[in-house]
């Protein structure tokens, strides 16, 4: 860095300078600095703008949807796409479009909900276990591996048949499950940076713990997060999926995306647009999600490169 | 004739922001039984200068320009990977600068020296093992036949860098290159690693590439001296000739980096700020087993305005000392108070009203930074936290800050990575002195820098005590600086003191064995005066 920039930083400079010398004049905070170089990245805001118009659609699908989601037409029965029927129908004659609006509605809320109880829970307590350390841990971390032990499908079939079917309690028994494995990413990773000086100089300063973990861990514990964050969200899916196919999650008329493509597998020779345009939407958002997520990771990590 | 002949040597980057000089048309030649000394500080292409004769720079984004290196007829640049294979290792070894990245954890020694003989000399394992053995012997270290089947870690690090000076005189090197091969160790251990080596070189008559960013450092050792500066030799010479009669501004203002001098001190003497009583600080306390006694029932007074300098070897307890002091780490019995106030019991509001008043510096500005934070971010922190200032005036006190450790407003939204070494170790400074405290514990705060940065963060620090009226503590491996800047010093043997006095009165008149030793170890006592 030249001279030159020292003194024009202190009184005005010239806009089209350096964009570090832009930033240092408005940007305040590693989440702005992220969305900063979020903007840069083409697939990122691809991914983010799928999302987002997938989210406004499944918001808006009682007011838009071209048909009733109960709505059948036996004499119908399933046709291929056409003016009427954009996407064809289904063998009962409803509308594919339709049951897909309705599907995603279910689908995308079982996989943000579920993902984000699962992070809030994971993240907080690894955290902490990892923090704490000593017996704290090794008794939070012992209550994790046995939790690890249920086998999970028992565990869902136990909470469904003691408090009936209810799809609150389909993202909360699935939300319990996925924070497991993110409480263990989260421990090891705050252990490690919690030998780091910059903690020291922290604890040093005077912070608490809780401004500690919030923001000096948490922040540089986020690559893994963010990652390990956009696979669960079709694992999240693709289980409710499988629960909805025992019979477990939510039944017919209702859908979701999963159980569109697990029936449209069952007679995909005779009318594959069952199943390609229900895969479609799952694949569409699927990518997305990743191409949002190697974004953000990218964005919040300060030492990727600038330009 | 010379043994390598390096001549227009010339090697640049190919980089995002176009080529970069890496080596800019140097030549130099090493002979037979020589130690010829490269320095320069990081980025002068010293290094580079070395690897690229050995074909070990990464190419892309390096190129070699042009130029030759002959070595024993051949010219280095011009051979094939297979022919370079050869004679690294065989005719040319190296030796890295930290010993411990350099061997393989799950290997014990034995077998990490035996295999290369094996593999070159094609002799049986029990005749491998006892030539591992006598090399241990040859480079001092005590007890091979027993220490030959141990683990790297069981190795102090002067240990692993004699082993691993052991590995490269396996196939009788002609030439050997080693990179910074001191910079990671203590002084006392560096003074007999140089020894070694000076020890080995005569008697094996090889040649010696010594790169390093300390002129102090080859001194005593260097035949022959050459200083590069941004890819370029600014000058060369022998050793008589650097040290009497440097020529080129660059050199002198690396002399002048050298610490030296004592700093005279006034008479007058203040009560004591913080004082320390039969402090004991122990790790790892169980049932069954035997702690480790790291602080060993110290007592001690560090009075109000003066810095304290705190010396002696890894493990000799310096750094826990002043972390015990800062309640970084729980001490196990004594009593530590800070002017009367008795920090031993302090817990939650008062322990965190006792914080803003002492602070620490630490060793590695790499690892002290959180490196999602911006410096903004970074100065800012304490000033809130403290209240020091209020949300609307905080910009005014981090750019206040940024001024008083030398650093350019315009990076105030710069993240640590940007930074270099030194001015990393500024902001590290900016953030201990946000609370406005009165007392400072600084960890090593310089040796993990360059010599020319090192003096600039010692004087600064020395400005910025007197500005602010600090108390220091200034803990430290290295007398040389210690000298420099500390009014007081005390010597730290083991968890115990065994020696404390003015500079002056510990230099004319050291009374301890262990002193004496610590004092022998300065690099260039000779040269330097």
């Amino acid at each position: 860095m030249t001279s030159v920039e020292n003194t024009s930083a202190e009184n005005n400079v010239p806009k089209n300078k350096i964009s570090d010398i832009a930033m240092a004049e408005q940007g305040t905070s590693l989440w702005k600095d992220a969305w900063t170089r979020l903007k840069k990245n083409r697939m990122a805001l691809f991914g983010l703008a799928v999302l987002m118009l997938f989210s406004i659609i499944a918001l808006l699908t009682p007011w838009i949807a071209p048909y009733g989601y109960e709505q059948q037409n036996l004499d119908l029965g399933a046709s291929p796409p056409s003016a009427q029927h954009w996407l064809g129908t289904d063998i009962f004659g409803r509308d594919l479009l339709t049951l897909i609006m309705y599907g995603g509605r279910i689908s995308l809320a079982v996989g943000f909900v579920a993902t984000a109880v699962a992070l809030i829970i994971g993240v907080s307590y690894g955290a902490i276990a990892g923090y704490v350390g000593g017996r704290t841990d090794a008794f939070m971390m012992r209550m994790v591996d046995i939790l690890y032990a249920l086998p999970f499908m028992i565990f869902i079939i136990l909470l469904m048949v003691v408090f009936g079917r209810n799809l609150l309690l389909l993202f909360l028994a699935i939300g319990m499950v996925e924070w497991l494995t993110m409480a263990r990413i989260m421990r090891s990773q705050v252990q490690a940076l919690r030998q780091q000086e910059f903690v020291e100089a922290a604890v040093s300063l005077g912070l608490g713990p809780v401004a500690i973990i919030r923001k000096h861990l948490v922040p540089n514990a986020l690559g893994p997060i963010i990652v390990y964050t956009t696979l669960t969200i079709p694992g999240v899916m693709l289980l409710e999926a499988f629960l909805s196919f025992l019979g477990l999650g939510i039944q017919p008329p209702q859908t979701s995306w999963g159980l569109l493509i697990s029936y449209g597998a069952e007679t995909m020779e005779e009318f594959p647009w069952l199943l390609i345009f229900p895969g479609l939407a799952l694949a569409l958002t699927l990518f997305s999600l990743n191409f949002l997520g190697d974004g953000l990771r990218d964005a919040l990590d300060v030492r990727s490169s600038k330009d | 004739m010379s043994l390598l002949n390096v001549q227009n040597l010339k090697v640049s980057f190919h980089t995002r922001n176009g080529e970069v000089k890496a080596v800019d048309d140097i030549s130099f030649t090493v002979e037979t039984g020589k130690i010829t000394a490269i320095i320069g500080e990081s980025g002068s292409g010293k290094s580079v200068a070395c690897y690229s004769l050995l074909g070990l720079i990464p190419t892309p984004p390096g190129k070699i320009e042009g130029g030759s290196a002959v070595f024993e007829g051949n010219d280095l640049l011009q051979l094939s990977e297979a022919e370079l294979r050869h004679i690294r290792g065989r005719d040319i070894a190296m030796i890295f600068q930290d010993p411990m990245t350099c061997l393989n954890p799950y290997m014990t020694v034995g077998h990490q020296l035996m295999e290369p003989i094996i593999y070159h000399k094609g002799v049986a394992k029990k005749e491998a093992r006892q030539h591992a053995i006598e090399l241990m012997e040859e480079v001092g270290i005590r007890d091979p036949d027993s220490t030959i089947d141990s683990y790297p870690h069981e190795f102090s690090g002067g240990m692993r860098q004699r082993v691993m000076i052991a590995m490269a005189l396996i196939n009788e090197p002609k030439l050997l290159i080693a990179d910074e091969p001191t910079t990671a160790l203590d002084v006392t251990i560096q003074a007999q690693i140089l020894k070694l080596m000076a020890d080995l070189q005569k008697k094996h008559s090889i040649g010696i590439i010594f790169i390093s960013h300390d002129l102090a450092v080859v001194a005593d050792i260097a035949d022959q001296i050459i200083v590069m500066k941004k890819g370029k030799i600014v000058e060369h010479g022998d050793r008589q000739k650097i040290f009497k009669n440097a020529q080129h501004p660059y050199t002198r203002s690396l002399l002048a980096a050298i610490p030296a001098g004592t700093k005279v001190v006034s008479g007058s003497q203040s009560e004591a700020l913080i004082s320390i009583r039969n402090l004991n600080t122990w790790f790892g306390q169980g049932k069954h087993k035997e702690p480790v006694k790291a602080i060993k029932d110290v007592t001690l007074d560090i009075r109000r305005g003066e810095i304290l300098g705190l010396v002696g070897e890894s493990g000799s307890g310096k750094s826990t000392l002043g972390r015990s002091i800062l309640r970084l780490v729980p001490i196990t019995s004594g009593s530590i108070s800070f002017d009367g106030v008795d920090l031993t019991e302090l817990q939650g509001k008062d322990l965190k009203k006792m914080r803003r008043r002492m602070q620490m510096i630490f060793q590695d500005p790499y690892a002290s930074l959180n490196p999602r934070m911006s410096v903004y971010d970074t100065l800012a922190e304490p000033l809130l936290l403290h209240k020091i200032e209020t949300k609307k005036t905080v910009e005014q006190g981090v750019l206040k800050l940024m001024d008083d450790v030398g650093l350019a407003r315009a990076f105030v939204r710069k993240y640590p990575h940007e930074f270099s070494g030194g001015q990393r170790q500024r902001i590290a400074i900016g953030r201990a002195l946000a609370t406005r405290p009165e007392f400072i514990v600084a960890d090593e705060p310089v040796s993990a820098l360059d010599v020319t940065i090192q003096a600039q963060i010692l004087d600064l620090m020395l400005d910025l005590g007197k500005e602010y009226g600090l108390t220091m503590l200034f803990v430290s491996h290295d007398l040389a600086v210690v000298k420099h800047i500390a009014d007081r010093i005390v010597v730290l043997y083991k968890g115990e003191i065994v020696e404390q006095g003015s500079g002056r009165d510990l230099f004319e008149n050291p009374q301890q064995e262990y002193t004496r030793q610590l004092l022998q170890s300065i690099p260039g006592r000779a040269l330097l005066g």
